[in-house]
């Protein structure tokens, strides 16, 4: 073997053999990992490339002609069709769920996680634990109580019955993202700030909220990720066709257009635009936080 | 005091003085706890409370003593839909931990693709799932979907959704298709915190890859992998609107898992009490399936999650 008769002529020195190791982890990875990942990547984006090509054909070519092919003549008539059958008010009722969602869910989280991380009551503690437990939740569970509570509110078929479940299983996540942040702040800062007589909400304005931003905004797209793509909460809450948002639109096309599957699929696009280019400007923010969630 | 806890006596001196200065009231916490409880805690109790009931939806509850619960453990469709969502769970979780364990792992590493392919692989996470069941159930169409075209070259059969093993599969699968840059992220960032220096001995040991993998990787993202695993086991049991969009929980009962009963039970033929039993041995069947798994794996990994978080 080539190594063993270098290393019988010359001994490589051990510093040198472990970097000869990284560089090479460098530049290829593991390589059976490295295919491994190739075959994924094949997994994920037939199914994405099919949506996008079949998307831009004529029906009968979708219905007729090879899935993997690309269209013969590309058309946007599909996503004509699905811009004309009340798209806007589904985009619209969309929208105002996930920033009322991501709205509610700062403004209340954001003083959980300082209390969970600056006091050392057990009231706070418990308080964590339940948020901690709260992940464990299946929205299914409660849906049946919430149909009543709803109700009972007089919520009903309102964008509201949708919002405020939506925010609060959104919450646990966003209260163990920002202390987990939050907790990265220094004692020794709160201190300085603390002789200098800052009361405890000049601290968090000042200090605590400020050198969280990347908690805040990864909770503040994950939650809307959550309102976006939600489904069971507006399928059991709300009924009537002005209150729908996209994801009930979409079920609902699927049987309106019927074996129309290319404007389906363009409406499947068409709903995912607007998270794709918020997923754009803030990947960064996204990927990491949701990459802290594994713990140590 | 006559009690010091070990924490006071580190804090000691002249930081003691500071300690207090400036803590938040803990009231502060309490519109978010309120909310959180009015929305997700008190309507547990409710399911627990309407699990007693008879409900249709529109007068109101009547309570019937354990009348659901005898019936639930005599219901064959309940009998079936847990095993249904037990048998989906642990395909899911089999399918899922090891493709999402080496796409982490070795997403963690500093090879030049990792970037891209990274970014790539994160896209399903962007589509809801009713986005994907619909797309599947295009893709699956056994008339004129890619199945068809494709099918044939793996030995699958095109008409894979009329099949009742085929249609669980493909639930698992297209769960884990969208679930998979999650897990993947969070063994990932795993990995990430395993200190380099653990590799370099190894190296200098003449461990190679796999022995580095199966000595030093693996032990270290035991927690990564408790906590991705509860992540699933609660992910999975609630692959609803998979199941409404892709099968309807068919072919016959076949994918009727515990949520999709619920749902089917409540909502359609409008006995919300039982509705709500079936909701309340859901929340008991993952919750139990967690707490074995955090006992199993571990009693003080949940705790370092925590810290980790």
């Amino acid at each position: 073997m080539s190594v063993d008769t270098r290393r019988a002529a010359r001994p490589a020195p051990a510093a040198f053999r472990a970097r000869g190791t990284a560089a090479r982890r460098r530049r290829w990875g593991n390589p059976l990992a490295g295919l491994g990942s190739l075959v994924w990547l094949v997994i994920v984006v037939v199914p994405l490339y099919t949506l996008v090509s079949s998307s831009l054909m004529h029906q009968d070519e979708a219905l007729s002609g090879d899935p993997l092919a690309f269209p013969t003549h590309p058309t946007l008539d599909n996503y004509n069709t699905v811009l004309h059958s009340g798209f806007f008010t589904l985009l619209g009722n969309t929208a105002i769920v996930a920033a009322s969602t991501v709205a509610i869910v700062l403004v209340l989280s954001v003083p959980v996680a300082y209390v969970a991380v600056r006091t050392r009551s057990r009231l706070s503690s418990l308080a964590f634990r339940t948020f901690l437990l709260g992940v464990a939740i299946p929205a299914q569970a409660v849906i049946v109580p919430l149909y009543l509570l709803i109700g009972k509110m007089g919520l009903y078929d309102t964008l509201p019955a949708i919002i405020l479940p939506t925010a609060a299983f959104a919450m646990p996540v966003a209260v163990l993202v920002l202390s987990g942040t939050m907790r990265d702040v220094s004692e020794e800062m709160y201190e300085a700030m603390a002789l200098d007589g800052a009361t405890p909400l000049r601290m968090l304005w000042q200090l605590a909220i400020p050198m969280s931003k990347a908690g805040i905004s990864t909770v503040a797209i994950f939650s809307a990720l959550q309102a976006w793509n939600g489904f069971l909460f507006p399928l059991i809450l709300t009924q009537s066709q002005e209150k729908r948002v996209l994801t009930l639109g979409l079920f609902n096309f699927m049987s309106q257009f019927g074996v129309n599957i290319p404007a389906v699929l363009a409406a499947i696009v068409l709903s995912v635009v607007p998270i794709f280019a918020v997923y754009l400007v803030a990947r960064r923010a996204l990927v990491n936080g949701l990459m802290g969630v594994g713990g140590k | 005091m006559s009690h010091v806890s070990p924490y006071t006596k580190v804090r000691g001196g002249r930081r003691a003085a500071v300690g207090n200065v400036g803590r938040p009231p803990v009231g502060w916490a309490l519109p978010g706890i309120l909310f959180f409880a009015v929305f997700a805690i008190v309507p547990l109790a409710i399911a627990v409370y309407l699990s007693f009931c008879h409900w249709d939806g529109l007068n109101s509850p009547t309570p019937v003593g354990v009348d659901n619960w005898t019936r639930l453990f005599k219901d064959p469709e309940f009998r079936q839909a847990a095993w249904l969502s037990l048998l989906l769970t642990t395909v899911s979780w089999a399918f899922q931990t090891p493709v999402a364990l080496l796409l982490g792992v070795w997403a963690a590493g500093r090879q030049r693709s990792r970037t891209f392919l990274s970014a790539v692989f994160f896209i399903p996470l962007l589509l809801s799932t009713t986005a994907i069941a619909m797309l599947f159930h295009a893709l699956l169409d056994p008339n004129f979907g890619v199945i068809k075209q494709i099918g044939p070259w793996f030995g699958i059969d095109p008409n894979l959704m009329g099949s009742s093993t085929g249609a669980l599969l493909t639930v698992a699968f297209v769960g884990g298709w969208q679930f998979m840059p999650f897990h993947t992220l969070i063994y990932q960032g795993g990995a990430r915190q395993i200190p380099e220096v653990l590799y370099q001995a190894a190296a200098i040991d003449g461990a190679g890859m796999l022995r580095q993998f199966f000595h030093i990787t693996l032990p270290q993202l035991r927690n990564t992998i408790t906590t991705s695993s509860v992540l699933m086991i609660v992910g999975s049991l609630t692959y609803f609107d998979t199941v409404l969009i892709m099968t309807k929980g068919g072919p016959g009962t076949d994918t009727t898992i515990l949520p999709y009963l619920m749902y089917r039970t409540g909502f359609q033929t409008y006995d919300l009490g039982y509705a709500a039993a079936i909701a309340t041995a859901l929340v008991i069947v993952a919750t139990g399936l967690s707490l074995i798994l955090v006992r199993f794996s571990g009693f003080g990994s949940m705790r370092s999650t925590r810290e980790g978080m």
